[in-house]
């Protein structure tokens, strides 16, 4: 199908997007990279007025680093972030997390800000920013990102407000990290993921998080307090699996029963913990 | 109706559009560049695959107003001076094509995948090329002609 017709705006600044999401409110829709919006567009489960599209504003590209944190602009391509040196130095979490998005070409046109902005429960981009504690920047504030997603397709964001940005804590001496997921095919979206970031002091975890997504409506941060002060064994990241899966309550789809998502997440939850465990160790 | 001005394949187009037309659209039906195929018109199937200033993107997933200014290379623009492209004669070599259906799409990605500087391994062929939907071949071939040109 092909989208209904509307009225297309080349913004050439964010202040020019802002001007016309408030004149037109819920009927404008933001266009970053279009690899969800398009095809929504196109099978017309969305209907703007109004398109803006962000992708002539300049300044919005760039990945650079500011206070212990790599912010990394909200018009990069995730093909981009990537190939980034810069971000695999500070930030491997992100560099392991993006070639599970999509697939080759739809991550030279995607954007990462434009995949935190849909918010998806399912995306991954969304799950690695709630595990490592980032946050949203807006053009207006800044959102830590465990506020930001509020529900499925649901954000802190108000109508008139765009992100300009996303930050990504640098990873400390002694902090190991790791995303896992189940989905049918590589590329396609999962039907259950976990990530965990922990920092390994004098042979014990010293602090953790964990999240989970897809299986809940929004990337989902779980309770890390009984594998903190352990010295992570096997026997530790089972319990923390059957621990997490206890934590979640999936809804059916078409792939998988709520007891078959929940063995998932305890499965990947306790890969997830192993392999942050073994680099932070080692 | 909305101005573009595009290159493709080195050749300038200037036309007006509506924004909601599509760059696979556009390149089919108003310039009339037949290469390039649509199948699901959802991202998914990857026929339409387009080098958009290099990048290999998805042309049902693109607005023609915003291939304004750029440069757009299809299928059509692989072969020069009669001679096939390289990835072109390894697909034929290896029967990597029936219908052909799936074929410019994965050239086009391919020829991307090529340019990003390393050699890319088997695993990371077979993962660009699942970003792409065969029905009739099978993808085996289709790897082994990538890998060759490659030269992985």
């Amino acid at each position: 199908m092909k989208p209904v017709p509307f009225n297309y705006v080349r913004a050439e600044s964010v202040e020019h997007a802002l001007d016309v999401l408030r004149e037109h409110g819920d009927d404008a829709k933001v266009l970053a990279g279009g690899q969800s919006l398009v095809p929504a567009l196109n099978m017309r489960l969305v209907r703007p007025g109004v398109l803006v599209d962000l992708n002539f504003v300049s300044g919005l590209d760039a990945i650079t680093e500011e206070n212990g944190a790599l912010k990394v602009g909200a018009l990069v391509r995730q093909a981009q972030a990537e190939r980034s040196p810069a971000v695999r130095d500070a930030c491997p979490l992100l560099t392991e997390t993006l070639p599970l998005v999509g697939h080759f070409v739809t991550r030279n046109r995607g954007t990462v800000g434009g995949s935190i902005a849909h918010g998806d429960a399912a995306a991954e981009l969304p799950l690695a920013l709630v595990a490592l504690g980032g946050s949203v920047v807006t053009s207006r504030r800044t959102i830590p990102a465990e506020e930001f997603f509020v529900a499925h397709f649901t954000t802190a964001l108000e109508a008139d407000e765009l992100v300009t940005a996303t930050t990504w804590p640098r990873r400390r001496p002694g902090e190991g990290w790791a995303l896992e997921e189940f989905a049918l095919r590589h590329g396609d979206f999962a039907l259950a993921a976990a990530a965990c970031t922990l920092e390994v002091q004098d042979g014990r975890v010293a602090a953790a998080r964990l999240a989970v997504g897809s299986v809940t409506d929004r990337p989902e941060l779980l309770d890390a307090q009984p594998f903190v002060g352990t010295a992570l064994d096997a026997n530790v990241a089972h319990e923390a699996g059957q621990a997490a899966a206890g934590m979640v309550d999936p809804p059916p789809n078409l792939h998988g029963s709520p007891r078959y998502r929940r063995r998932l997440i305890a499965a990947l939850v306790e890969r997830a913990v192993t392999r942050a465990w073994e680099r932070g160790a080692s | 109706m909305t101005p573009v001005d595009v290159m493709v394949n080195g050749r300038r187009y200037r036309e007006e559009v509506e924004p909601r037309l599509l760059l696979s659209d556009f390149l089919r039906h108003t310039i009339g560049l037949t290469g390039t195929h649509v199948g699901c018109e959802h991202g998914v199937c990857g026929a339409c695959t387009v080098r958009l200033d290099g990048a290999a993107i998805r042309s049902c997933l693109v607005l023609a107003v915003q291939a304004d200014g750029a440069e757009v290379e299809t299928v059509e623009g692989l072969a020069s001076n009669g001679e096939l492209h390289p990835l072109q004669e390894a697909f034929r070599a290896h029967h990597a094509l029936q219908c052909g259906f799936c074929t410019s799409g994965i050239l086009m990605a391919a020829a991307d995948l090529l340019e990003q500087g390393e050699v890319p391994t088997r695993e990371e062929i077979v993962d660009m090329v699942s970003g792409h939907l065969c029905r009739c071949t099978g993808y085996e071939p289709i790897v082994d002609a990538i890998a060759q040109v490659a030269g992985s």
